[in-house]
């Protein structure tokens, strides 16, 4: 009897608060241990990474207290962005990274005249100029990619092999449910194989098979390695998504223009993948944010992304026993970037489910 | 001639027989580029390395090899303990991962937050961060072998892994076993029994506890028996280190642990994904039949949700045994450590080891997915 | 205008040097060389002493300092050589592949890598020797107080084998945990997970300064192994396998005939020595029977200095590294490097 009259002397929030937290003696035991485990793990944590690290000097030897040792990246933070990119040179990442990130946020305001046009023309002109602006040449001072490294790396490594793996993975998933069999079969076996062996093995693969299999004198860079066997598996994960995309569109649409006249392409291109691709963003997001993580393996035919260059720094006498400031350090950039991603393609899927009046 | 070129299954075959052509002709320049290569390279070729002494030592071992075998058994090495890692993970991160999925959809708001701060904390970094923090984590954690923790002074714990003692003689074993086997039989026959009858006459029957007894109760007792029907091999401390029994490895546990707990984090979404399909409407409608909200989600909202979570859970079953080759970064002896790595070191046959372990990743990619989609194929909702 | 110059000045120059110098054999490594203007040499990730890259990306140690050589007298520029830093289970492909022109990265020479990687060993620049770090605390004095420890080392190295063999050679039971990169070994070794971290001698005393505390580690001095390592290079391109190997015998009897990079200029001029006179190109046009200068020994020498030199600076009493010269010391002065004589 109590227990009823119970809600009506509790102010609203403190209301809520039981319904959320102790509706039940199980709830409560419940809400207890959480709150016991987040103050064992968020009290040292939080002492460690702020109260008892060490911000300011030049050298480990200014790192007398327990906490972290901050010291250490703002010594090595050039070198976690741009890697050994010559130091006067590095103005031209920022460019290209500026370009990248003004260019984005003009396409996505709704409001920009002929946004279509523009978001094309970007996407033809964007990757050629981040080449020339990162790898140099014509006018530039020539920049080889061995001395690339950190972030930059990573984004790079990513987002090229994504603007590789989005066209070829439509195309897969196009060849996949071809009519014609041949085709259908080559896409499946190119698919289900990319899809079937470990990250490890394609980079692996890449970058020792691939100079080999090319004739005598061709040599591709070995970033460029990296980034078309990245690239592979991840179009091959893309055309899943695409597919799936695909399958969801109901046939009387493709059948409806069929019906108007229109060819196979031109059906695709104006009517099928516009709403395909529309419904397959989340699932591509996602498989980007796996592609940005993996970037991480590269790291094992010696190209020094973030992790790597971390790994580097680590080996550095001078700096000796800085594993979990290293690694917290890229953890937190991987964590941002990817919770980021996935927020966005979130925000895309609602706005999406909005338009679609569900 | 137009005429000809519109017709559909005329330009089917031209587009197909050209795609063809470019396909092999593709195919072909690089085997032809790769073989003139490697013939100027002077590089060995073939597969006959695989007979040779390997010379490799690998330390965390089920099939009894030794470096004197071939690379050959060498190679089956790293197959038993990528299956091994895998299996075991597999099992462990369903779990959590079912767990924390049921967790994030809890009542309790801390509850189902905590849930949702650890599936978003382990999806978004990448796995290599986690392989070598529970790795050298692990390590940090444990004493030396001199101050080892100890176990009624017969399995020991220590920076070098955990000994456990090993029987010197199986034959107890197998008996066990195979009276293990039968009882599960036993019980599964007696399953349907009980529920013919009960569909028949309504009648419950307390299948628990008898598969409590049969299942669990009785194979302990034949395995304890066994047990102490025969000698053991009792880690001891010589030296350094503890000798004798079964070393579990600290690279297995930090790799278990790293892939158990990530793919945990991208099970629990789906486990969510596929709870949250099922209607409303059938909870409620379970309730108004007066189930018990055990009995709701064991036989309304399982069976519905599980067609929804099994194809995207077999990707990430997938997903794990491929990643399991990040145990090559902490020196776990898979097939990637062993053959690609040190093999592939001994003998410079480059081509040829990659082929191989491709193979073999696809095989058991091929294996688990032909597995899930029969399994996917029983339990097959039948609608109307 | 220039570029019919041009044309015109290389037509004759291909005459002139068809008809005046003898017929070379064709050598595409060095073509390749030239027309790229730098040398593509496959270094080892980080080995403080040997290879090792500081944080602006400048290499220093005593296997680059030979490809350095190599570019001085193969381009006259000692700077005109890039590092493509090789992990163990990399370095065999790259090297055929073509994506280097040589590797010069701690490579103990063996007959099976000889007879079947398709590659060629070019002599010795450093006499390696196997042996151990453990703890001090362990209280280990000889390598045969290792039984029943746990050994880190790297996959695929010949340290691999040879701890192997040694032990069961002497039926010891030691536990062998292969790691891919010498750097988690070497971790992996500093976190206990072993007892014992086995290396060569050389690349111990430059892999110690990384453990956490390297004054509670201890190397002993017992060496299990002979591991002589050299540049390598591909099979085929004879004319290119013969400057790799003169260069390096050139820097060797700079030091045995007392030639430094500080008195080479002296030398040059003054020398009456028919060797050093040879070895600096004043006599003879040994360059030109190979295809590079005649300066090739002299730019060597005075841009990066002989062996005796270059040892110093970089694992020597000159180097953090504090190596004695041991076996690496002339065969004059009771050591076992050797070169055939400039003649």
């Amino acid at each position: 009897m109590k227990l009823n009259e119970l809600p009506r002397i509790l102010p609203p929030w403190a209301e809520t608060l039981r319904q959320r937290l102790f509706a039940t003696p199980l709830d409560a035991l419940a809400t207890l241990v959480c709150l016991y485990i987040i103050w064992r793990i968020s009290v040292p944590l939080i002492e460690w990474l702020l109260i008892d690290a060490t911000w300011d000097g030049t050298t480990r030897e200014d790192c007398r207290s327990s906490g972290a040792c901050w010291v250490f990246i703002r010594a090595r933070f050039g070198q976690f962005m741009y890697g050994q990119y010559p130091l006067a040179e590095r103005w031209r990442v920022d460019l290209l990274g500026l370009l990248i990130v003004g260019a984005a946020v003009a396409l996505s305001w709704r409001g920009l005249p002929r946004r279509k046009e523009a978001s094309i023309l970007a996407l033809i002109v964007l990757p050629p100029l981040g080449v020339w602006l990162l790898y140099g040449g014509w006018g530039l001072k020539l920049v080889e990619t061995r001395e690339w490294g950190g972030l930059m790396l990573t984004l790079f490594l990513a987002i090229y092999a994504g603007l590789i793996a989005v066209p070829l993975g439509i195309l897969l998933a196009l060849g996949r449910r071809s009519r014609l069999p041949l085709i259908r079969f080559a896409s499946v076996v190119f698919i289900e194989f990319w899809r079937g062996v470990p990250i490890i093995t394609v980079i692996f693969l890449a970058s020792l098979l691939l100079p080999l299999i090319m004739p005598t004198g061709f040599n591709v860079d070995r970033l460029a390695r990296a980034v078309i066997g990245l690239a592979f598996v991840i179009a091959a994960y893309m055309a899943e998504a695409v597919r799936g995309g695909l399958q969801a569109l109901p046939d009387g649409q493709a059948e409806a223009s069929q019906a108007l006249g229109l060819g196979y392409w031109r059906t695709m291109r104006l009517i099928v993948l516009p709403q395909a691709l529309r419904i397959s963003l989340p699932a591509m997001t996602n498989e980007f944010i796996a592609l940005f993580k993996n970037t991480t393996l590269v790291l094992i035919v010696s190209i020094f992304d973030l992790l790597g260059i971390a790994q580097a720094a680590l080996a550095d006498p001078a700096w000796v026993g800085m594993n979990m400031e290293a690694y917290v350090f890229a953890g937190a950039i991987y964590w941002f970037s990817c919770f980021g991603l996935s927020q966005w393609s979130r925000l895309k899927e609602k706005r999406l489910q909005t338009a679609y009046g569900r | 001639m137009i005429g000809f070129l519109r017709d559909r299954k005329v330009r089917d075959y031209f587009w197909q027989g050209l795609a063809t052509i470019g396909l092999l002709a593709v195919v072909w320049f690089f085997v032809q580029n790769a073989s003139e290569n490697m013939q100027k390279a002077g590089m060995a070729t073939g597969f006959q390395f695989l007979w040779r002494d390997s010379g490799i030592e690998v330390p965390f071992n089920l099939t009894g090899y030794k470096p004197s075998d071939t690379i050959l058994a060498l190679l089956w090495t790293g197959i038993v303990n990528t299956i091994l890692v895998s299996v075991v993970s597999i099992a462990v991160a369903t779990v959590i991962g079912f767990s924390v999925g049921l967790l994030r959809l809890s009542r309790n708001w801390l509850l189902s937050s905590l849930a949702g701060f650890y599936i978003e904390f382990v999806r978004n970094i990448p796995l290599l961060f986690f392989v070598l923090f529970w790795y050298f984590g692990v390590l940090a954690a444990l004493p030396t072998p001199r101050e080892s923790m100890g176990l009624f002074d017969v399995v020991f714990l220590n920076r070098r892994g955990l000994s456990i003692p090993t029987p010197n003689d199986l034959a107890g074993f197998r008996i066990a076993i195979v009276a293990t086997l039968v009882l599960i039989a036993v019980q599964f026959g007696l399953s349907r029994w009980a529920r013919a009858r009960q569909a028949r006459t309504g009648r419950d029957f307390p299948l628990w506890a008898v598969g409590f007894v049969l299942c669990g109760a009785l194979p302990l007792a034949a395995f304890v028996a066994a047990g102490f029907t025969t000698s053991w091999d009792v880690p001891t401390l010589r030296g350094f280190n503890y000798r004798g029994g079964f070393v579990l490895v600290p690279e297995f546990v930090a790799l278990f642990a790293a892939l158990s707990t990530y793919t945990a984090g991208f099970i629990a979404e789906v486990v969510r994904g596929g709870i949250q399909s099922v209607r409303q409407g059938q909870l409620d409608a379970g309730r108004a039949l007066g189930l018990s909200p055990g009995r709701v989600v064991r036989l309304v909202v399982i069976p519905q949700a599980m067609p929804v979570i099994i194809p995207p859970i077999t990707s990430q079953y997938l997903n794990l045994i491929k990643n399991s080759s990040f145990g090559a970064a902490i020196a776990y002896p898979d097939i990637v450590s062993v053959f690609m790595g040190s093999a592939l070191v001994a003998t410079g046959q480059a081509v040829e080891i990659i082929a191989i372990t491709l193979a073999i990743y696809l095989t058991l990619s091929l294996f688990v997915s032909l597995l899930m989609n029969w399994y996917n194929a029983r339990h097959k909702l039948v609608t109307r | 205008m220039r570029v019919f110059a041009s044309a015109v000045s290389a037509a004759f120059f291909v005459v002139a040097s068809s008809a005046g110098a003898q017929q070379l054999a064709p050598s595409p490594t060095l073509d390749a060389i030239k027309a790229r203007g730098h040398i593509e040499c496959g270094v080892h990730l980080g080995l403080p002493g040997f290879s090792f890259a500081n944080d602006k990306g400048e290499w220093t140690g005593l296997d680059v300092d030979y490809c350095k050589s190599l570019a001085a007298a193969v381009l006259g520029d000692a700077t005109k050589v890039k590092f493509t830093p090789t992990s163990v289970q990399q370095r065999w492909a790259v090297l055929q592949s073509g994506q280097v022109d040589l590797l010069s990265r701690n490579t103990t020479i063996t007959f099976s890598r000889n007879a079947t990687l398709g590659v060629n060993f070019q002599g010795i620049n450093f006499y390696e020797g196997q042996t151990f770090v453990v703890r001090t605390k362990a209280k280990v004095a000889a390598v045969k107080d290792l039984a029943d420890a746990t050994i880190c080392v790297a996959a695929g190295s010949t340290e691999e084998k040879m701890a192997a063999d040694w032990f069961r050679e002497r039926n010891l039971k030691v536990t062998i945990i292969n790691f891919q990169k010498n750097d988690d070994a070497i971790s992996a070794y500093d976190q206990g997970r072993c007892d014992a971290y086995t290396a060569g001698i050389g690349a111990l005393a430059g892999q110690r300064i990384k453990f956490k505390n390297p004054e509670e580690h201890q190397i002993l001095s017992e060496i299990i192994s002979n591991d002589p390592q050299g540049p390598v290079t591909r099979w085929g391109d004879e004319r290119w396998q013969l400057i790799v190997r003169w260069v390096l015998n050139g820097t060797i009897a700079a030091e045995a005939l007392g030639v430094t990079s500080k008195n080479v200029d002296e030398m040059k001029a003054k020398s009456a020595n028919s060797e050093v006179r040879r070895l600096l190109g004043v006599e003879g046009k040994f360059g030109e029977m190979m295809g590079i200068s005649n300066d090739w020994m002299f730019n060597a020498i005075k841009q990066v200095g002989n062996y005796g030199e270059s040892y110093e600076r970089t694992v020597g009493m000159g180097s953090p590294l504090k190596l004695p010269r041991g076996a690496n010391q002339l065969w004059t002065k009771g050591g076992l490097l050797f070169t055939p004589p400039f003649q």
